[in-house]
């Protein structure tokens, strides 16, 4: 069997992609099934009944506050991804296009090195930041454009959006950039030596063939926001708590982790959903135009 | 010439929270907010005789160096058959290897949690955080490898086979060389990114913390915030010399196997 095996090519090729596959199928599958079946059960106090039920999605669509914390979380999700996406495709576009091709390395080095240095901090300073007596603060009072502090910086949604905009800033330039690189440049020539202007060149010819790259940048930053609950709990105040909040609040302060796994599952639902959904438009856009 | 003022201007804005860092960790007074009051290396001096965040630091390095080689190890095998093999599904094989990538790290720490102690009823320990760090680094190290094995010529090993070498030596002896800068770059990567991870630690960290659920727990005294600028002016310096190092050697990676540098490890 082994030797059958090793001695083909496509026999060799799955041999060595087992430890991989293998270790992905162990502890992210089996996890996620797992964790779908357990929001069909209940948990009382430490012990577990395994009676297949549906009170837990029940209790999520009766009660208001899981209703409205997953609509905030997706609010905030889809503003950082557009944000932080229509930020990132200038960036990316200069590093392509107007970047000596020796020094591109060393931007892309630049842009990545603060998303590599520790999470928790970086959020920390958007506090010191965004504060009340925080960077923009004193600056603004210092040069007598405000006459007292602006509040309307910190400890709600907006420094949320804020916070995770600056997290996700790389994921998101680099797909971009990417797809950028890939675009024969001769393809512009053409368009502009057939009659159309720069800008026309920019929105029927590069727009149309970055957009694989900012599709995955947009999926890249919208799939994971939703599960960060270290930016809500520290910048968000009381109103800007989201669902990953409420998730970790139900596992780890009041022992009801089937409910937890429910909103866990609902929220994966959403995001997957929102996400085919985008990508299904772009497919449509994108053969429209051909 | 105005796109360059912009990229500047987002520069300043990816690095505005790690230059104030360095500045409050010097700064001597206890609470975090401008005007300055002078300097003091106090911070810095606390550091050295708190045996709790030791212990803490030690625990996370532990996790980090068995979630590099783990992760890198795993890595080596997905890219290695990714450039060498055609089999069967492969593109559905490699994207399935690659989907934690766009997994929120919640969802990762919760479905863990469930079938670690609910399901097998096991306790936490360090073990369960390198569970699932290495299942989030593999797919940084595939793509990091990818860079390394892609373009390297299957002849060469082909080659020493033909001269009496066995598959594995020919391994070995050819490619492993050849790789050998990615791989390293590779495990500075994973090492960084598990030693800087606080969303999944958090959810399976047993009895004893790691560095970043300890820091966390120091965030809740606002005494101890100085401390916590201090530790993380140094972690953002070791950082930064890890990743010039991983850099570097991804470069040279690319230049041995004779590629154009397209620049970035994603």
């Amino acid at each position: 069997m082994f030797k059958k095996l090793t001695s083909s090519e496509g026999g060799r090729g799955l041999l060595l992609i087992s430890p991989p596959f293998f270790y992905a199928l162990l502890l992210m599958a089996f996890p996620l099934g797992a964790i779908i079946l357990f929001s069909f059960w209940t948990q009382n106090f430490m012990d577990v009944d395994t009676t297949f039920t549906l009170n837990n999605y029940r209790t999520i669509i009766e009660q208001p506050i899981y209703g409205a914390l997953l609509q905030r979380s997706l609010f905030v999700s889809g503003t950082v991804t557009l944000v932080t996406v229509v930020l990132a495709f200038p960036i990316a576009y200069f590093v392509s296009f107007h970047v000596r091709s020796d020094r591109k390395a060393l931007w892309l080095f630049l842009i990545t090195i603060p998303f590599w240095t520790s999470y928790l901090i970086r959020v920390f300073l958007w506090k010191v930041i965004l504060g009340y007596n925080g960077v923009i603060n004193t600056g603004l009072l210092n040069i007598g454009l405000i006459d007292e502090p602006l509040t309307f910086i910190l400890y709600n949604v907006n420094a949320v959006i804020i916070t995770l905009a600056h997290a996700f800033a790389p994921f998101a330039i680099l797909p971009i950039f990417v797809a950028l690189e890939k675009i024969d440049r001769s393809l512009l020539e053409a368009s502009q030596d057939l009659g159309e202007n720069k800008v026309m060149t920019f929105f029927r010819v590069t727009l149309p063939l970055a957009m694989p790259g900012v599709v995955a940048a947009v999926l890249i930053v919208f799939i994971p926001t939703i599960g960060d609950y270290v930016t809500p709990e520290l910048m968000g105040g009381a109103g800007g708590k989201l669902i990953a909040n409420m998730i970790q609040t139900q596992f780890l302060a009041l022992n009801n982790a089937p409910l937890g796994a429910a909103l866990a599952v609902v929220a994966m639902l959403s995001v997957t959903a929102i996400s085919l959904v985008f990508v299904l438009l772009n497919r449509r856009w994108l053969r429209g135009r051909s | 010439m105005s796109l360059r003022v912009y990229a500047i201007a987002y520069l300043i804005f990816l690095y505005a929270p790690i230059a104030l860092l360095p500045i409050f960790a010097f700064n001597d007074a206890r609470i975090i907010a401008f005007p300055l009051s002078g300097f003091t290396t106090d911070w810095f001096a606390a550091l050295m005789t708190n045996t709790s965040l030791h212990t803490a630091v030690k625990n996370s390095l532990f996790i980090a160096v068995m979630t590099a080689i783990l992760s890198t190890l795993l890595g080596i095998c997905a890219a290695r058959a990714g450039a060498m093999y055609r089999f069967p599904v492969k593109a559905g094989i490699m994207g399935f290897i690659m989907l934690p990538l766009v997994l929120p790290e919640i969802i990762v720490a919760v479905s863990l949690l469930v079938v670690v102690v609910q399901i097998f009823d096991m306790g936490l320990s360090h073990w369960t955080i390198i569970a699932a760090h290495v299942l989030i680094c593999t797919p940084f190290c595939i793509a990091i490898l990818n860079g390394a094995f892609q373009n390297l010529d299957p002849s060469m090993e082909e080659a020493a086979m033909d001269l009496g070498e066995s598959r594995f030596s020919a391994f070995r002896l050819v490619t492993l060389p050849l790789v050998m800068p990615g791989i390293i770059s590779s495990m500075l990567i994973a090492f960084t990114i598990s030693l800087d991870e606080f969303i999944i630690a958090f959810f399976l960290s047993g009895v004893s913390p790691t560095m970043p659920v300890y820091i966390w727990g120091l965030m809740r005294f606002p005494a101890q915030l100085p401390v916590v600028m201090a530790l993380g002016t140094i972690l953002v310096a070791l950082s930064i010399l890890l990743l010039t190092i991983a850099e570097l050697l991804r470069r040279r990676g690319m230049a041995r196997a004779g590629v154009k540098d397209k620049g970035g490890f994603l």
